[in-house]
């Protein structure tokens, strides 16, 4: 990180594996500097007041509101969109998981819910209905009622552990 | 679109460092930690600082969560997420495990830290009532070194603490005697939302005797976010239901609720008074628990 002028500074963050560097002022936060600046649209932006969780990205692999986030605070670190689910064999569970059990309609909500969903099962591979909707608690969805979400983060948990179990 | 006014910003790569950028650039630089308060603040134009000093470099030096001699010692940049997965605050503190499972929500808790929270002062800021309720003490540091102020002494007002310009907190010290039980209660109008109205209770228990007691309580005007009445009525007495009605009315009578969209005032000095109540018979049972 260094600083040109009063208001600029120069960010260089891993973006789902890829080292990128840009300019960006100090005010600018996080969702439009992925957005606008690395043209990475997949992070949506919604209620702007930390409250809907459309915008949740992971930095160095922890979930957080990216509309509440400087993109300077995360000069040096790892941050992983939604774009960045997919692996080389293909689609990750959790996005297996929403297709199979129909876990969006309109999709807004979708990419910040597939990022907690990851980090929720990361730290508790088999939780319950109540521990899902507990973690998932920071991301609305005006479309789905959440019980699908559920279905769809149950699949992920399930695919993940049966993988593990025949590796 | 919401974005903060303009502002040049720094960050900290030690705490003497934040202390040194603090007073180089005066009192219009401010110290910005999980920032899920003041970006937000800073978006809306409430605050329009000149420059903007990230301390979450300090996460490894402000982070841990310790037993140093006979305090629990909480670093101002451990996260909530962090308190809520301590081992050791849930053995001695159960009343912040209470309060975090219902700050925010997860995601938020990720980012949101300790310090930043005391600091931020809301009125309906939780950790200021559990943290006042256990007696705990904030450790401050400025150039000319460090001094403590009683958790229930860092708040002057709403949003203003006796942190100075130049100075910023660096831990907590919660004092670990025996026979504690705690407990916190809170009701909000949706999950993750802030309290109308929430009671931290703390008690000491000392041969069947309450030898001393903390009452935090958060959204509804307390002085200092306790009540010292109710603390006055518990001390030296055995607990039963008449002292923990006493109590509740004592909390509910000195508290200063306004009506907002959150409610009325006299339904959240109600709630004052319940909430104490239940709290408190949770807290006498944990420190009888614990005991046994
Ligand atoms: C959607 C949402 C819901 C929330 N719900 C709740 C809730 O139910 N209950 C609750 O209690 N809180 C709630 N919060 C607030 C949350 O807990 C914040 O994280 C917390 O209030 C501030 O912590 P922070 O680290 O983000 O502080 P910041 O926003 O970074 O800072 C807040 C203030 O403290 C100052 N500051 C920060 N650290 C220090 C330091 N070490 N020394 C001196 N000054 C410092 C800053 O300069 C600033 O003035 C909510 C927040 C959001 C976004
Ligand atoms: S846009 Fe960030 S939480 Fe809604
Ligand atoms: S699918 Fe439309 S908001 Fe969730």
């Amino acid at each position: 990180m260094s600083h040109d002028h009063h208001n600029s500074v120069s960010v260089t963050v891993t973006v789902n594996g890829e080292q990128r560097t840009a300019e960006a002022e100090g005010r600018t936060l996080l969702v439009h500097f992925l957005r606008d600046t690395l043209g990475l649209t997949g992070t949506h932006w919604g209620c702007d007041t930390s409250n809907c969780g459309v915008c949740v990205v992971a930095v160095d692999g922890v979930p957080m509101k990216s509309c509440t986030v400087l993109a300077a605070m995360v000069d040096g670190c790892e941050v992983t969109t939604v774009e960045g689910l997919e692996g080389p064999d293909g689609l990750h569970p959790i996005q297996e998981g929403f297709i199979e059990c129909h876990g969006l309609q309109c999709g807004y909500c979708t990419p910040g819910m597939m990022i907690t969903a990851k980090w929720l099962l990361e730290q508790n591979p088999d939780p319950s209905e109540h521990e899902i909707r507990d973690g998932l608690s920071g991301q609305l969805c005006r479309c789905t009622g959440y019980h699908n979400i559920v279905e769809a983060v149950r699949f992920a948990a399930d695919k993940l552990n049966n993988k593990e179990v025949s590796a | 679109m919401q974005v903060p006014a303009p502002f040049g910003y720094e960050r900290a790569t030690s705490v003497d460092h934040a202390i040194q950028l603090l007073e180089q650039l005066g009192p219009e630089a401010r110290l910005v930690a999980g920032g899920h308060s003041f970006i937000p603040m800073m978006k809306l134009r409430l605050a329009q600082p000149e420059h903007v000093i990230d301390i979450n470099p300090l996460a490894a030096e402000l982070g841990t969560i310790s037993i140093d001699g006979s305090d629990l010692v909480i670093g101002a940049m451990a996260r909530h997420n962090d308190l809520l997965g301590s081992a050791v605050v849930g053995e001695h503190f159960p009343v912040l495990h209470d309060a975090e499972r219902v700050i925010a929500d997860p995601v938020v808790r990720n980012r949101g830290t300790i310090g930043g929270s005391l600091c931020q002062a809301d009125p309906a800021e939780d950790l200021s009532a559990a943290l006042s309720a256990l007696h705990a003490t904030a450790v401050i540091r400025g150039s000319g070194g460090t001094r403590t102020v009683a958790v229930r002494e860092l708040h002057t007002g709403p949003y203003e603490t006796v942190v100075g310009d130049a100075e910023m907190l660096t831990h907590i010290r919660v004092p670990i005697r025996n026979g504690c039980g705690s407990a916190y209660e809170k009701v909000e109008r949706r999950v993750g939302d802030w309290a109308i109205a929430a009671a931290a209770a703390a008690v000491w228990m000392d041969g069947g005797i309450i030898s001393d007691a903390g009452i935090g309580l958060c959204a509804v005007g307390a002085e200092h976010f306790v009540s010292t009445d109710a603390e006055a009525v518990l001390r030296g007495q055995a607990p039963s239901d008449d002292v923990i009605a006493a109590a509740a009315a004592a909390a509910a009578a000195g508290c200063n609720p306004t009506t907002d969209q959150r409610g009325p005032a006299e339904y959240k000095r109600h709630l004052a008074g319940e909430l104490t109540a239940r709290a408190l018979r949770r807290a006498i049972a944990r420190a009888q628990g614990a005991a046994a």
